[in-house]
């Protein structure tokens, strides 16, 4: 027999996985998660019609410029924006949040369950994604290549590594942005100034930069960005302090932890009032 | 189980910014069916939604049967709320809506299948289960509500104008069920506009204006207390005349009107009591009573003279 808040936590998250993967308000994600997949795919069926590969080290470099610049940073991003910030906002616009406050459920297991909820509907999305965007960016050069790569290059670390830093980016996104979602009216305003902070985070002292998510994903790409991609692009990846994986992975978790600590005593103190919304 | 069984309120108010919900209410609600009356805007939906823990109380300190209300894990055990809000979750049925919060009680899906039956068969949805709560009417979407607040068989169930929407016939049903629930100990709180059901229903009343509570306990007791208003008693008898030339006799009787039928008289006393150890004197010496009632011991006098004449006022 499960304790009850596990049982409570599964019962949140059948709940919240319905309304997360088949909402026409969500249907943008998808689109926002596809977008990098038809780009690189794209690539691909291109250099095929011409029938010349690219180099593969510059696919690698390229790959790695989007995946960090444009993935991470604006996709997994707004992604993580559309669906944590509508766990609890969401239901207060649907005037279906008190259906939650009436059930004998601790607030904290709500917040824990609706977090799952939201978790994993974004691995399954944007991991789908980073698996068809790395195929598509290899596909011209054949299975054998990408097969070699992956078996005796570093293709298999590099795609575990990948992989992980689009799970993390969920993790730490999900986390900040179900916090913004409890804690402010108006999504876009936090949402613009958690943007802000993550851009210039290399702008930042060391201090505050380990508080930031993408900090702790920069350390962990597994291929820095090529300095030719542009003095712009560099300068957003740079870092002068990375952390090794042992302390990066535990790091970014340890803050999320944080955040949805400070999220639940907010969810707590949550009121039903829909007349102000 | 509780330790009480009372719904307490301690000095409770409350303040939505600089706007008062409700202010310094006392009150213990004892088991049976209290009806909670007052204009739109009087405090009915803030007390209620704080008995649920929807809302904090500015100041003061509620509890449900010696639960706190900041605890849902344990007051949700015990009590339903069936609220005013008429949206539900996108996309769900009726059965849906039901049985998935029954599983955020912590019920196997067994036991939630079987609550979410029973309580859907009680408020005659059984049919409409299947169909989308989308498509449901006015009526159907209360009933449902209904069947969530109740399906886990709470102590104490709090309904906010649980009436509206509903036809004649269902209505009539709804009431009969909120007796035999109260019959079976249950606390019943209902917030209704339409007095003449909460006076056929309710075994005590809490009225309330502009925030505050202006009367409270059973209505005949609620209605003695207002010697600024005399009672009114309908007598049905032979000859109206004579009994109204004798009644003036007694100093506390201010009104008295013949019925437009001819048999009857309404009587304006100060002092009901003496007035029908009179009556028994009168009706010993000729003249034929047929019935005596009280013509304004009801919700709706008692709302009137409260509470009317504050609106009337503004």
């Amino acid at each position: 027999m499960n304790p009850l808040w596990i049982v409570q936590t599964t019962a949140v998250l059948r709940l919240e996985l319905r309304k997360t993967f088949f909402s026409k308000r969500g249907f943008w994600i998808y689109l926002l998660a596809l977008a990098p997949v038809v780009l690189m795919t794209g690539h691909s069926l291109i250099q095929m019609n011409r029938h010349r590969p690219c180099d593969f080290g510059q696919d690698t470099n390229i790959f790695a410029t989007i995946f960090q610049i444009f993935f991470i940073r604006l996709g997994v991003f707004f992604g993580c924006v559309g669906i944590f910030m509508n766990l609890f906002r969401g239901e207060v616009l649907d005037k279906s949040l008190h259906y939650y406050f009436l059930a004998p459920i601790r607030r904290e297991v709500l917040l824990a369950g609706k977090f799952l909820a939201g978790l994993l509907a974004t691995v399954v999305i944007f991991v789908t994604s980073t698996v068809l965007q790395i195929f598509g960016m290899y596909l011209h050069h054949g299975w054998g290549v990408v097969s070699d790569y992956m078996a005796s290059g570093n293709g298999a670390a590099h795609f575990t590594a990948y992989l992980g830093v689009t799970v993390l980016a969920c993790i730490g996104y999900g986390s900040v942005f179900l916090a913004a979602g409890v804690m402010f009216r108006n999504p876009l305003i936090p949402a613009g100034v958690i943007l802000v902070w993550e851009s210039i985070n290399s702008f930042l002292p060391a201090v505050l930069q380990k508080l930031s998510v993408i900090y702790y994903l920069k350390s962990l790409c597994p291929i820095q960005i090529d300095p030719h991609a542009g003095e712009f692009f560099s300068l957003l990846s740079i870092n002068v302090d990375p952390m090794p994986a042992y302390i990066a992975v535990p790091g970014l978790i340890l803050l999320a932890i944080a955040v949805l600590f400070l999220a639940s005593f907010q969810v707590r103190k949550m009121e039903i009032n829909y007349a102000t919304e | 189980m509780p330790a009480n069984d009372r719904v307490l309120f301690e000095n409770v108010s409350k303040f939505y910014g600089d706007v008062l919900g409700v202010n310094r209410v006392n009150l213990s609600i004892p088991p049976g069916i209290t009806s909670l009356v007052g204009p739109n805007g009087s405090g009915k939906t803030t007390l209620m939604n704080l008995m649920s823990g929807l809302i904090r109380p500015t100041r003061g300190r509620i509890t449900v049967l010696g639960i706190r209300t900041d605890q849902p894990d344990e007051l949700f055990r015990y009590l339903g709320y069936c609220t005013q809000f008429d949206s539900f979750p996108k996309g769900f049925t009726g059965y849906q809506f039901v049985y998935s919060y029954l599983r955020l009680y912590g019920c196997a899906h067994g036991e939630a299948e079987e609550l979410t039956w029973k309580a859907i068969e009680r408020v005659g949805m059984v049919e409409a289960a299947r169909r989308k709560i989308a498509g449901y009417s006015k009526g159907m979407r209360q009933r449902i509500k209904l069947a969530q607040s109740t399906c886990h068989g709470p102590s104490v169930l709090v309904l906010d104008e649980p009436l509206n929407g509903l036809d004649p016939l269902v209505r009539a049903e709804t009431i009969a069920l909120f007796r035999t629930l109260a019959e079976d100990g249950m606390h019943i709180i209902i917030s209704s506009h339409i007095l003449h059901e909460v006076d056929a229903i309710s075994d005590q009343v809490i009225l309330l204006s502009n925030g505050y509570v202006v009367a409270e306990g059973k209505i005949q007791g609620v209605r003695s207390e207002m010697q600024d208003h005399p009672m009114q008693i309908l007598i049905r008898c032979n000859r109206p005349q004579d009994l109204a030339a004798k009644v003036f006799e007694q100093d506390s009787v201010v009104e008295a009107q013949i019925h437009k039928d001819g048999l009857g008289l309404l009587v304006k006393t100060r002092d009901a009591n003496r007035f029908y150890l009179m009556l028994n004197h009168i009706a010993q010496n000729g003249v034929s009573i047929e019935s005596v009632a009280p013509a304004d011991d009801d919700v709706n006098s008692v709302y009137e003279y409260l509470i009317g004449s504050e609106e009337a006022s503004k």
